[in-house]
């Protein structure tokens, strides 16, 4: 039997087994943020120890900056003191920070990709549980807690247990209209937010192999979603021809080397899995969610499930729970209904290919009256990317806000934040109570040509009908 | 530095029930403007117990009688969602010890025992049973024992589980990692220098 990436991968960085039987699993690449770094960095400094291997840490500033004036001091004296202690700790310690000023900065699991350092082969390790992104590249990429992060920075290892592993194939093409987003939400729809506990998800099938890069880094941001820790997709030609040229990859000879390296990871042929679940690539519909958790999905067509129809009294409970909070009824479509803010952004959705994909659709299109809709670049390197293409300027001219880079409205720390009750129709990754910063705001999570459409519409919106994209027979369904 | 072996918890339980709990319920990320995880406690569940206005919404944490509770009973994929450690280090600034659930989320679980408090599983008709009791005599004194990996009180004992590594590392006062980590320099060393680093000339 072949051995799967995540145990060819699992095994080169295995340090030793610790008493308690742990794996003391060495990590190639750590990246740090303002928000769950400096505790560690102050737990360091108590023991007095140094950071080992400070070449293998990178610094970026995300979560917390304003994306509609990023001059400083900033606003909120909180968020000023937590970029100063990022500053002051990756400076102390010689660990590169993209900052501010740098043309570098952006979202954590935007920069490290578009930079080069993350890379097929490696352990790849941040305080933040979206790192599962970086394995669409070929890696075992994971979320971390603070006193993880400490443990890095000070042994450049971890005590981890092994995953299992699920191979999650999606066959056959996927039809227009449908991008990676709806591939992420359905998958969560069908396992489960709880499906992948203590599993690695393994992307794969030919709908997989025919996806570029950037909607591999969406399906594999939302891994952590359906409760698999880690994401990842075998590294192949597109892999390759993504990180080729980058700042971070390697150059001349060492490329080739490179290659043949990573090639050499990606799981065998006859891989021996945990599970394996086949799904087909034309069963996928525009999805959108309707609930507090990503697994509540529906079909842009289909109706919100009735809690009396759940497979078990929880399931019941939970759907309940979901239909109070976000003000709606069982039965009934979400197509059709107001929004009040759009936004797409986040690290699911802020790449290049997600306003690629949209511009093209808002030129000579106007947001509705009454909607805010924002546009916030992963990083200043997309942003610049986007205005280079004139795409910045079509999100302009159609009514968005186009902003800086930086997390927004994905999560409730800088300015960018739902008000009261507020729907927002967003391409984010969690729709839990409260999320988008507003403790009663409602969020839709969709793919950015949804949101677009919901811009344009001022409502949910099925992107094929709102932007005439064809399709051989759209489903409809009667409620 | 001398870690306690952690072998028992014993106190009042509090329910905070529901499926897929996650951390920004846990503790909503306003909170995690700070550079300490000093002044957390309190904030567990913050927007689950009071309205805007700061009035109470009559949660469990809140009644009198589950005052001083040691150990929180949950539901399925408990802490799911975000990494922040924040979560974890509010509820037990808040003073919880323990908590049992039906499952929970890898990156929680993983937290919460690095920082030495128990998360154990219980299967769900035993744990509902035990939410019962806690409801119904909150005043009820459990004990949660890693030696026999049972949930016991007066009316009844369940059995819990939780894999046998962090539990070998509770109960051997070995919870925080680091100690540990750094017993294998050489090693390290080794691994370091085979394995290719990211570097540019940026």
């Amino acid at each position: 039997m072949g051995k799967t990436l995540y145990k060819k991968v699992w095994d080169a960085h295995t340090v030793g087994i610790l008493p308690d039987g742990r794996t003391q699993l060495f990590i190639a690449t750590h990246f740090v943020h303002e928000v769950t770094s400096p505790q560690a960095f102050a737990m360091l400094r108590e023991l007095n120890l140094p950071v080992l291997h400070p070449e293998r840490t990178f610094a970026t500033v995300d979560h917390i900056i304003p994306t509609d004036n990023q001059c400083e001091p900033l606003a909120d004296k909180r968020a000023q003191t937590m970029l100063n202690a990022l500053r002051d700790n990756t400076a102390a310690a010689g660990i590169r920070f993209f900052d501010l000023p740098t043309g570098y900065q952006g979202i954590v699991h935007s920069i490290g990709p578009e930079l080069g350092i993350t890379q097929p082969g490696m352990t790849i390790v941040c305080g933040d549980s979206h790192t599962a992104t970086h394995g669409a590249v070929g890696a075992i990429a994971m979320g971390i807690g603070t006193t993880q992060v400490r443990d890095v920075l000070a042994t450049q290892t971890l005590a981890m247990l092994p995953l299992k592993v699920r191979n999650v194939r999606v066959e056959g093409t996927l039809r227009p209209g449908v991008t990676a987003k709806d591939v992420a939400l359905y998958i969560i729809g069908k396992l489960g937010a709880d499906g992948g506990l203590g599993y690695a998800y393994e992307f794969g099938g030919s709908a997989i192999e025919d996806m570029e890069m950037d909607g591999r880094f969406t399906l594999c941001n939302m891994a952590i979603e359906g409760a698999a820790r880690c994401g990842y997709v075998n590294p192949d030609a597109k892999t390759f021809a993504y990180l080729k040229g980058r700042p971070y990859a390697p150059k001349g000879a060492a490329w080739d080397a490179a290659v043949a390296r990573w090639k050499s990871f990606a799981s065998d042929a006859d891989a021996e899995y945990d599970d394996v679940v086949v799904f087909d690539a034309a069963d996928i519909e525009p999805t959108v969610t309707w609930g507090i958790s990503p697994d509540m999905s529906i079909g842009i067509n289909g109706c919100i499930p009735a809690p009396q129809d759940a497979p078990d009294a929880e399931t019941r409970k939970a759907r309940t729970t979901a239909l109070e909070y976000m003000q709606l009824q069982a039965g009934d479509k979400l197509k059709g209904m107001p929004i009040n803010v759009v936004f797409i952004g986040s690290c699911t959705n802020g790449r290049i290919s997600d306003f690629r994909a949209v511009a093209p659709y808002l030129k000579g299109r106007k947001v509705a009256a009454g909607v805010q809709a924002l546009a916030v670049p992963g990083s200043q390197m997309t942003a610049l990317q986007c205005e280079a293409e004139g795409i910045a300027d079509i999100f302009r001219a159609a009514g968005f806000e186009w902003r800086l880079a930086g997390c927004s409205m994905c999560l409730a720390m800088n300015p960018d934040k739902l008000q009261g009750d507020q729907i927002c129709a967003s391409t984010s990754n969690r729709n839990f109570k409260g999320r988008q910063g507003s403790p009663t705001g409602r969020t839709l999570l969709m793919s950015p040509l949804m949101a677009a459409a919901a811009a344009v519409t001022g409502t949910v919106a099925d992107p094929r009908e709102v932007f005439g994209i064809p399709t051989e027979s759209l489903s409809t369904v009667n409620c | 530095m001398p870690l306690n072996k952690i072998t028992s918890i014993c106190g009042k339980a509090v329910p905070v029930v529901g499926a897929d709990m996650d951390t920004d319920r846990i503790i909503p990320a306003r909170f995690l403007k700070c550079v300490t995880f000093d002044e957390l406690a309190g904030t567990m569940f913050y927007d689950e117990r009071f309205h805007a206005d700061g009035s109470s919404k009559g949660h469990a944490i809140d009644a009198p009688q589950h005052a001083g509770a040691s150990i929180i009973f949950g539901g399925e994929n408990f802490g799911c969602g975000s990494s922040r450690e924040h979560a974890p280090q509010a509820i037990k600034r808040s003073g919880i010890r323990a908590i049992v659930a039906e499952s929970f989320a890898e990156i929680f679980f993983g937290n919460s025992s690095g920082i030495g408090m128990p998360c154990v599983c219980a299967a769900h008709d035993a744990l509902q049973q035990a939410i019962r009791i806690a409801e119904e005599a909150p005043e009820t004194r459990w004990t949660l024992d890693l030696t026999s990996m049972t949930l016991s009180c007066p009316q009844t004992t369940i059995a819990i589980s939780m894999p046998a590594e962090p539990r070998e590392a509770l109960m051997q006062g070995r919870w925080d990692a680091v100690v540990e980590l750094m017993n294998a320099p050489e090693a390290v060393k080794a691994l370091a220098a085979a394995l290719p680093c990211p570097s540019s000339s940026l």
